[in-house]
């Protein structure tokens, strides 16, 4: 199936030897002028790109305090060599998070310190020549920008950070992305990643009630772009696409016909993933986020609710307010925004679900944390709440679960391997290489608990463990949605007739 | 990337993906398909047919579960998952059997 070795599955994770520029040939497609220009961005490399990249290096630098500190702070400790997913499936030195940083950081001594300036040999500073740009291109997309290195730097560096400011000053000068800038221009245009229009959207919901029906007898409805509703959910758009997202979306529903309250989605903010984070870009972000704020206006809800994606709810927890607020035409008795989980784990407490675990016997769970929900936002109202609350329901909805090893989960888990703008074919390598250490962590509780599936509330995680699971000997649908395991075990109890009675539907209000 | 299909040359982007949908001819599907080594049999057939009508309706194509129960009904309720759609195309029924039919490759967290 690959045309490189898969690692072999340890124990735990073991440091491997380096082997010096193994993944110096890993490089995602280059986006063309097409996929560059609705981004405000050149179509191509342009002519004076040197010049150009160290005045967007200067100018980010000024605009983050923080890339300046995270870039002056570091004192080569080493304490991060050895967390990067990326550097312990590929060996690369590279993808140790300090030289990951030191790419752009020996250019920042260059050009912006007083010893880079005049003595450059004495501290590490470079010329910004081709080969360090390239360099930068292929080790800015071996970052899954998933901070667990931040956790353990006694500094705090920030290495996502550091990567988004790389991945931003390419795109400055005209070298991006395909992946990430094509799916930000469909997000522009159609509303979605997926680039799946109003019409496609419509059928595809229409379908689910119609397979939601035949299987319970209960007409749980999947709104689109209804005035009114009290809710608008924002979901990343896999969710209506792929399986497993699919039955997470399914489960959404499900919980909310039980609430009694009335919901809808947007066509036109169709999506919770912000793919402007991963390319550092501000002003992109913003754009999509004003989607959300746009549609939630025209259509008069009172909260959003955001469905299973990792970063969206990074950017939705942590920066929605300030990119897209104030939100203050939203109702303050609840978050905003509100996560999904947090929604069924506060119906869970009032005692207003009720669930069949035994509908899950078929499965022995864990729990994949995802790494932006992990170490870069909340849930609840008490800290560790993104930790406990997903895990609460998982309990709340199956009889067996088991949590992998303390060095993989909560604030130390490891990504899955494609987030941060990584989940494309072009870097499959790097994916399936990456995905080591949580392969490792389940096969350990594989063989100790016999855990058959793992649950998990991100898109990306979810797509990319679809595909990574089979090169480790597991199987494709060995993962699955944390709200599947919801609408596996619910008990609809609101609008109950027979079918074909005119059942009467949950969301009157 | 281009393919070369009854001596014409057919453009395609770095992933094998049609540069241009109005290329497609069932033939360019079957050269596509050779190239993977994949013999392309009715029930390929089936579900390249459904995609692209799909897609000549809604511009893109269909959710998994939009699929699954259109071959469901077509090809019988043992068909209609997503089980069989591997079978037939390994490297997942929404990118190799829409790169088969010349649609678009279907992007995002997908």
């Amino acid at each position: 199936m690959a045309d490189f070795d898969i690692p072999e599955l340890k124990e735990y994770p073991i440091i491997p030897h380096i082997q010096p520029g193994v993944m110096a040939h890993s490089k995602p497609f280059v986006a063309k002028p097409e996929f560059q220009e609705p981004l405000g961005y050149p179509g191509e490399l342009v002519d004076n790109w040197q010049e150009k990249a160290i005045e967007k290096l200067g100018e980010l630098k000024g605009k983050y305090r923080s890339l300046q500190v995270f870039l002056d702070a570091c004192v080569k400790c080493g304490a991060c060599t050895d967390k990067c997913h990326y550097y312990l499936g590929t060996a690369d030195p590279k993808n140790m998070p300090v030289a990951r940083q030191d790419l752009l950081r020996k250019v920042y001594r260059r050009y912006y310190t007083f010893a880079g300036k005049y003595f450059p040999k004495l501290v590490g500073a470079v010329d910004l020549t081709r080969e360090v740009l390239d360099d930068w291109y292929a080790y800015y997309h071996q970052c899954s920008q998933c901070r667990r290195c931040s956790v353990y730097c006694p500094y705090g560096i920030d290495t996502a950070e550091i990567s988004m400011a790389a991945r931003e000053i390419m795109d400055s000068i005209g070298l991006g992305q395909k992946y990430c800038n094509e799916i930000i221009g469909k997000v522009f245009k159609i509303g979605n990643n997926l680039g799946l229009p109003e019409p496609a959207l419509a059928d595809t919901l229409e379908g689910l009630e119609e397979e939601v029906y035949e299987d319970t007898g209960v007409k749980v409805r999947y709104p689109l772009d209804e005035e009114g509703a009290e809710i608008l959910l924002v979901t990343p758009s896999a969710d209506f696409f792929a399986e497993p997202h699919v039955d997470g979306l399914i489960g959404y529903g499900k919980v909310f016909h039980e609430a009694g309250v009335s919901w809808t989605l947007s066509s036109y903010a169709s999506e919770a993933a912000n793919f402007g984070m991963f390319i550092g870009s501000y002003e992109n972000m913003r754009r999509v986020a004003l989607r959300i704020r746009e549609a939630a206006i025209k259509l008069g809800v009172k909260r959003i609710v955001f469905g299973e994606c990792g970063h969206a709810w990074r950017v939705a927890y942590s920066f929605l307010n300030t990119l897209a607020g104030p939100f203050d035409f939203l109702d303050p008795n609840y978050p905003v925004p509100q996560h999904i989980c947090e929604f069924t784990y506060d119906l869970i407490k009032q005692g207003r679900l009720k669930f069949d675990k035994s509908e899950n016997d078929h499965m022995v769970l864990t729990f994949h944390d995802s790494c932006n929900v992990a170490r870069a936002s909340r849930m609840g109202d008490f800290p560790g709440g993104q930790f406990v609350i997903p895990r609460e329901i998982i309990k709340a909805t199956c009889n067996h679960f088991y949590d992998m090893d303390d060095w993989g989960i909560k604030e130390a888990t490891f990504c899955c391997g494609g987030g941060g703008g990584l989940l494309t074919d072009d870097l499959m390598e790097v994916r399936i290489k990456g995905a080591l250490p949580r392969m490792e962590a389940l096969k350990d509780v594989v063989e100790n608990y016999g855990v058959t599936h793992m649950a998990a509330i991100c898109a990306i995680c979810k797509s990319q463990f679809t595909k990574v699971l089979p090169y480790y000997g597991f199987t494709m649908d060995q993962i699955v949605s944390v709200h599947q395991l919801v609408s596996n075990a619910i008990i609809l109890t609101r609008g109950t007739e027979e079918p074909g009675g005119e059942a009467e539907t949950a969301d009157a209000a | 990337m281009a393919l070369e299909v009854n001596g014409k040359v057919i453009e395609t982007d770095e992933e094998g993906y049609l540069a241009n949908i109005n290329d497609w001819t069932p033939e360019v599907a079957d050269a596509m398909a050779k190239a993977d080594g994949v013999e392309l049999t009715d029930n390929h057939w089936e579900v390249i047919n459904f995609l692209r009508e799909y897609y000549d309706e809604y511009q893109i194509a269909p959710a998994v579960r939009v699929l699954t129960k259109a071959i469901g009904k077509k090809l019988g309720k043992e068909k209609g998952n997503s089980k069989y759609l591997y079978e037939l195309f390994p490297y997942g029924p929404a990118k190799q059997a829409c790169k088969y039919a010349g649609l678009p490759k279907p992007t995002g967290c997908v």
